[in-house]
């Protein structure tokens, strides 16, 4: 099969506005959630996961700067303003030219600008910009990207779906580089529906802990650049070696109560690698911390006998950034192969799943080869990509 | 082996066509839940969770029911069957209701059963659950219908082994505008049901421009 590497990385969290920020925030093991009390979120404190505004604003205005561009920062929204930056910053250290015909933008995202629907804004961004198709829009103006760009909104597998699509296209020859850039913001939409649901917790979320009580939203965006090409920089080539989508037929807001779809979906995406289950040498998982979540993916990493692999969740250091989440996650999994690093998963002290699986609990460097990246969402949807590092 | 478009629903204007035939006209269209609800009943279609949908899914679902109702696709592992949809709006129509509900804090009501269907996807799901399929997914967005992109999403499913059978389509609502085109696409020689009055149809951006205008 033809190779498809990810030549570059960016995260933006409230660990940092780089990968590598990133990547010393998940090595000193400290969470970014923390308790909000900002009643344009929500009127009660939340435990939440946000990127420094005050940063976002200061770091934009240099875009502005780099890019010579005409307009003002106050044109564009907050989260336009993220992805801006992540995919600006995923460019910077690559010679890929964002007008390159031979490029395309995937773009994934759940929400896009949904606090435009509050009264606030209405008045300040044209109602049109409410459309997934405006934002990307902006964002393809903002670079001048060549071709239309393909738009992914499949829940909480966004991400990682928009990996898996942008490596099919790559291998296929349609495009020989694809900028995957996820992004959502935290608003007073989301939390006050997962608050419905009672799925959020009080404290930062402890993905697969007996005490886990829910999850944490955050914020975020990720960007990853993938080429039909080998790095030009002579480093570490990341592959983008197989990936599956599956459905669970069950429940459009509960898990499969097997885990046998996600087994499925991740068995598919090693296959496709040519590899075997065990030669994968680390899980980056979903890891919401609801009960349900927590327990389908132990029951399917269980059926995929993968027991023994590491596995961690970076939600406890970001929270949940929904349809970022696959991006920004992925990103952090190509750290860990580039740093032969395997993250803490944050928040997990007590073994609180049925099936026994190796959640990490200490940083610990050793060899990081082979990694599967593995998401669910509601609606039912599973998926799962496998990265090789040659 | 040629991909091959081998049932198809229109639902807009009033008109609902399945497999070239009107089967479903409402000259005056007052609400789409008049419509579907209208719609529903004729079809004699039985399935209570119908009602807890939102009408994303309300359309989407009823437009599978037609698509499927004389096929097969027992005929295709469950893990082999796809489903991709696309649209212009994503969820806007329930994000609008979620949004009403939180508006103001002496009358705040967010609702769990409202804010589940502020998701795309969430079609998919219904008609994932509906029919037991279990294979690739995926919801797509542009502002207006892109025949080159949704073909191409299919086919490579189709051609890479991810899928053998895809049902995928245009279910657009916000509301009482609405369109929803959905086609069930195979290959060539797949053992597809034999219809007398449709002859399958190559699946090319042409033939999706045409199901979309097909008045």
């Amino acid at each position: 099969m033809k190779p498809v590497y990810a030549i570059s990385e960016n995260i933006i969290s409230s660990l940092g506005f780089t990968a590598s920020e990133n990547a010393d925030g998940l090595l000193s093991g400290t969470s970014g959630i923390s308790i909000h009390q900002d009643t344009a979120l929500y009127f009660n404190p939340v435990a939440l996961s946000l990127v420094d505004t005050f940063q976002t604003e200061q770091r934009f205005e240099a875009i502005l700067d780099n890019y010579k561009t005409e307009h003002k920062s106050g044109s564009y929204t907050r989260l336009e303003k993220m992805l801006i930056l992540s995919i600006a910053g995923a460019l910077q250290d690559i010679s890929v030219r964002a007008g390159n015909p031979r490029l395309i933008l995937i773009l994934s995202t759940t929400k896009g600008n949904i606090n435009l629907l509050e009264d606030r804004f209405t008045a300040k961004f044209d109602h049109k910009r409410i459309y997934l198709w405006a934002l990307a829009s902006v964002i393809r103006d903002f670079f001048g990207f060549a071709n239309t760009p393909l738009i992914i909104s499949n829940a909480c597998i966004s991400g990682v779906m928009a990996l898996i699509k942008a490596s099919r296209l790559l291998r296929s020859g349609k495009y020989d580089y694809a900028v995957v850039a996820g992004g959502d913001i935290a608003t007073e939409f989301v939390i006050s529906g997962f608050q419905s649901f009672q799925a959020l917790s009080s404290e930062p979320c402890k993905p697969f802990d007996l005490n886990r009580k829910g999850l944490s939203l955050g914020e975020g965006c990720g960007t990853i650049v993938l080429s039909a090409n080998p790095p030009d920089t002579g480093s570490t080539s990341i592959l983008l070696a197989g990936g599956a989508v599956s459905n669970d037929a069950n429940h459009i807001s509960g898990p499969s109560r097997t885990g046998e779809e996600l087994s499925m979906a991740i068995n598919t995406a090693i296959r496709e690698s040519g590899f075997v289950n065990r030669d994968v040498d680390y899980i980056s998982a979903h890891g919401t911390a609801t009960p349900f979540n927590d327990e389908m993916e132990a029951k399917a990493i269980s059926l995929s006998r993968m027991n023994e692999v590491p596995v961690n969740s970076f939600k406890g250091y970001w929270g949940h950034t929904l349809g970022a989440s696959g991006i920004m996650e992925s990103a952090a999994l190509i750290r860990s192969m580039k740093m032969n690093c395997l993250f803490r998963s944050a928040g997990y002290e007590t073994p609180g799943v049925t099936e026994t699986i190796n959640v990490i609990q200490e940083t610990t460097y050793k060899p990081v080869n082979t990694c599967l990246k593995t998401a669910s969402g509601f609606g039912g949807c599973n998926a799962a990509l496998v990265f090789q590092k040659t | 082996m040629d991909n091959q478009i081998t049932a198809y629903t229109y639902i807009g204007e009033g008109k609902v066509v399945v497999n070239k035939r009107l089967i479903f006209y409402q000259e005056k269209i007052a609400t789409f839940a008049e419509f579907i609800r209208a719609l529903y009943k004729q079809e004699q279609v039985s399935y209570p969770k119908f009602y807890k949908m939102d009408s994303l899914s309300k359309l989407g679902f009823i437009s599978a029911e037609l698509l499927l109702r004389n096929e097969n696709p027992g005929r295709f592992k469950p893990g082999s069957l796809a489903v991709v949809l696309a649209n212009s709006s994503s969820s806007l129509d329930t994000d609008l209701a979620h949004q009403d509900s939180i508006r103001n804090r002496s009358a705040y009501f967010p609702s769990p059963s409202v804010f589940v269907y502020t998701l795309a996807n969430i079609v998919i799901g219904e008609i994932c659950i509906r029919n037991g399929f279990k294979g690739e997914n995926a919801f797509l967005v542009s502002e207006k219908f892109n025949p080159a992109q949704l073909q191409e999403y299919v086919s490579d499913l189709l051609d890479n082994g991810y899928a053998e059978a895809c049902i995928c389509g245009w279910v657009e609502i916000l509301g009482n505008n609405f369109k929803a085109v959905m086609a069930l696409v195979e290959k060539e020689g797949s053992g597809a049901v034999i219809k007398k009055e449709f002859a399958p149809l190559p699946f090319t951006e042409a033939t999706l421009n045409d199901l979309m205008n097909v008045n």
